[in-house]
């Protein structure tokens, strides 16, 4: 069987890795845009505050990776066209590969609304990618003297805040939704992070928008103005779905799969940020734009390719992130009824839905946080543990002894 | 592969295997200099309450989430047992999230810090073990 992935993120590890946990033989080969050996995408912003280098980074898998993988990689190469009925991937370059098995693990894209006099503004950048946040390194210089504004109260704009705000002059936040994090967090602990992001001086202008650019400032909705040296556009991210499209592929948003991560054409399989997800939380459709559940796809696809029969059907929201030394967990959906606890310093929010627990926000005290996410994916139901224990603390002290033997005397996932 | 297991009517609740975790892991050459004047950090917890307790730590599982989870690389399979490289960890942790057992934990180093059944310390075997006076630990092929 020859195996051809397209991108090489953390979707086509998955792939790689799976495939060879059940055939050790079929050549793989791995086309992919990016020029770099695979790295670890959400640590662009560890890279820019000092937590990581790019040696580092590169090891996301280490250097033998593709070797001892019997990887063939095809790097800073951009793969056109998708024909599946010659089951070839063509080039840019003019090239064509062929395939037995493929899949499309081509990520997603940073989404650049139009927005007036943009073009005329020259010291600008996305926040994606290794080259991105190289040229935001460049941009800011040594003097810690830019005033920065950040387009985007998202996760990968405020990723983008704390990766900088020890670098910069002045560093603006602004965003069209009246709070930050707004698919991540409700309104009362955005409004702790917030607090806090704002005590490391980092200023947020929300419900506003930039009306048009001048070079180095952004005329606001509100009719103020803030003025910048520098400026990064992280509105929110699309998905790379042409080439899947372009092979047949029923595509809504995302490239539609099933547990398996095939797509609708034979032999064309896909995973990670290009796909849509089955949301098990909230159970609806949407995509799920993380890591873990990129390697997970990855993972599924790739041993599908060689044969084996494998499901991924526990994909549900899920987040870890700090910033600036405060930690958030969440999970989820919050659709439900919920059960607050909160003081100075922690917020807890769990979330129950028909005998389940279906989300959790955690800040402060995020300790054992993935025995929450395990009860959402695992969709235990709430009257077989002891919830009073679970809504006091994450601890298998909730489980019955039953159920305890197994998870610690001996069966494990 | 042998790994940690919990007899959990045998727990006494002593927290020894906490203490002798902490100094396996402490690279000093002594309990007492490891432990005195410290607050400990291990890598294994007892959970107790209205009599009953017992042992957590990781489980070394055959399909691991916090390694597929991992955004660093940091956590990996080792001849089975799963490790972290606290070097490469930036303290995301996505690991927390993920794993089921609640087996990892912050460390004081800023990364994260695991049950690694004392393969990278000076004792080679998991100290925690042969601290438990009641066997309610055990390291064995199941
Ligand atoms: C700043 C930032 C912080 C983040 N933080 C987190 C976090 O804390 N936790 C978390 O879970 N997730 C986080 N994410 C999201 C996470 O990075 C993604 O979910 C994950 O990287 C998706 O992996 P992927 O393999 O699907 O896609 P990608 O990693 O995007 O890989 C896709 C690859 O495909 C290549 N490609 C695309 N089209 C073509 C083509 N036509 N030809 C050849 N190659 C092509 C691209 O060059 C790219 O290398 C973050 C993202 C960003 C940007
Ligand atoms: S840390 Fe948790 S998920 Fe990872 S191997 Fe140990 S028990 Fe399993
Ligand atoms: S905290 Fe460290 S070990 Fe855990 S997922 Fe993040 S980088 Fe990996």
């Amino acid at each position: 069987m020859n195996y051809v992935i397209i991108g090489n993120g953390t979707a086509a590890v998955g792939t790689i890795e799976g495939i060879r946990a059940v055939d050790r033989e079929g050549p793989i080969t791995v086309i992919s845009e990016e020029p770099y050996h695979v790295y670890g995408r959400p640590l662009i912003s560890y890279l820019l505050l000092g937590k990581t280098t790019e040696e580092k980074m590169l090891q996301y898998r280490p250097a033998d990776f593709y070797e001892k993988n019997g990887v063939k990689t095809l790097l800073g190469r951009r793969a056109l066209k998708v024909d599946p009925t010659a089951k070839a991937v063509h080039l840019e370059d003019g090239a064509s590969v062929p395939y037995d098995r493929l899949c499309i693990c081509t990520g997603s894209r940073p989404f650049v609304p139009p927005m007036e006099g943009l073009d005329a503004v020259e010291d600008k950048t996305s926040f994606m990618t290794l080259d991105d946040a190289k040229h935001l390194d460049a941009m800011l210089g040594e003097h810690n003297d830019k005033r920065v504004l950040i387009i985007g109260a998202g996760l990968i704009g405020l990723k983008c805040a704390e990766g900088i705000y020890q670098r910069v002059r002045e560093l603006t936040v602004i965003d069209l939704a009246p709070r930050i994090l707004p698919n991540v967090l409700t309104e009362a602990p955005a409004s702790i992070l917030q607090k806090h992001i704002e005590s490391k001086g980092v200023r947020f202008l929300l419900g506003d928008s930039v009306q048009r650019f001048a070079p180095h400032t952004a005329h606001l909705q509100s009719g103020g103005a803030v003025d910048f040296d520098v400026l990064v556009v992280a509105v929110g991210v699309r998905p790379n779905t042409e080439l899947a499209a372009g092979a047949g592929c029923e595509v809504e948003r995302g490239i539609l799969t099933d547990a398996r991560s095939a797509t609708t054409v034979p032999d064309i399989y896909a995973a990670g940020d290009c796909t849509v997800s089955h949301d098990i939380a909230a159970d609806t459709d949407r995509i799920l734009a993380i890591l873990p559940n990129a390697y997970m796809q990855g993972e599924t696809a790739g041993r599908c390719m060689a044969g084996d029969d494998a499901v991924f059907d526990k994909a549900i929201p899920m987040n870890a992130s700090g910033f600036m030394g405060l930690h958030m967990i969440t999970a989820g959906s919050y659709d439900g009824e919920t059960y607050l606890e909160q003081d100075e310093a922690h917020y807890k929010l769990l979330v129950t839905r028909d005998n389940r627990l279906v989300g959790f926000i955690m800040i402060g005290d995020v300790d054992r946080a993935g025995i929450y996410t395990s009860l959402i994916r695992d969709r235990v139901p709430l009257d077989s543990i002891d919830f009073d224990l679970i809504r006091e603390k994450p601890q298998l002290m909730a489980f019955s002894r039953a159920e305890r033997a197994k998870k610690l005397g001996g069966i494990h996932g | 592969m042998k790994r940690i297991y919990v007899n959990e009517k045998w727990c006494l609740g002593c927290h020894l295997c906490e203490y002798y975790c902490a100094f396996a892991n402490s690279g000093k050459s002594s309990m007492v200099k490891a432990l005195k004047d410290h607050k400990i950090a291990p890598r294994i917890r007892i959970e107790e309450r209205d009599g009953i307790s017992f042992a957590v730590n990781c489980r070394h599982c055959t399909d691991p989430l916090c390694v597929k989870g991992c955004i660093s690389g940091a956590l990996t399979i080792v001849d089975g047992a799963v490790q972290i490289d606290s070097d490469k960890c930036v303290g995301c942790y996505t690991c927390i999230l993920s794993c089921p057992y609640g087996a990892l934990s912050t460390s004081n180093e800023g990364a994260i810090q695991k049950c690694e059944l004392c393969m990278k310390n000076a004792f080679g075997q998991p100290l925690c073990v042969q601290g438990c006076p009641n066997k309610a630990i055990v390291y064995e092929e199941r």
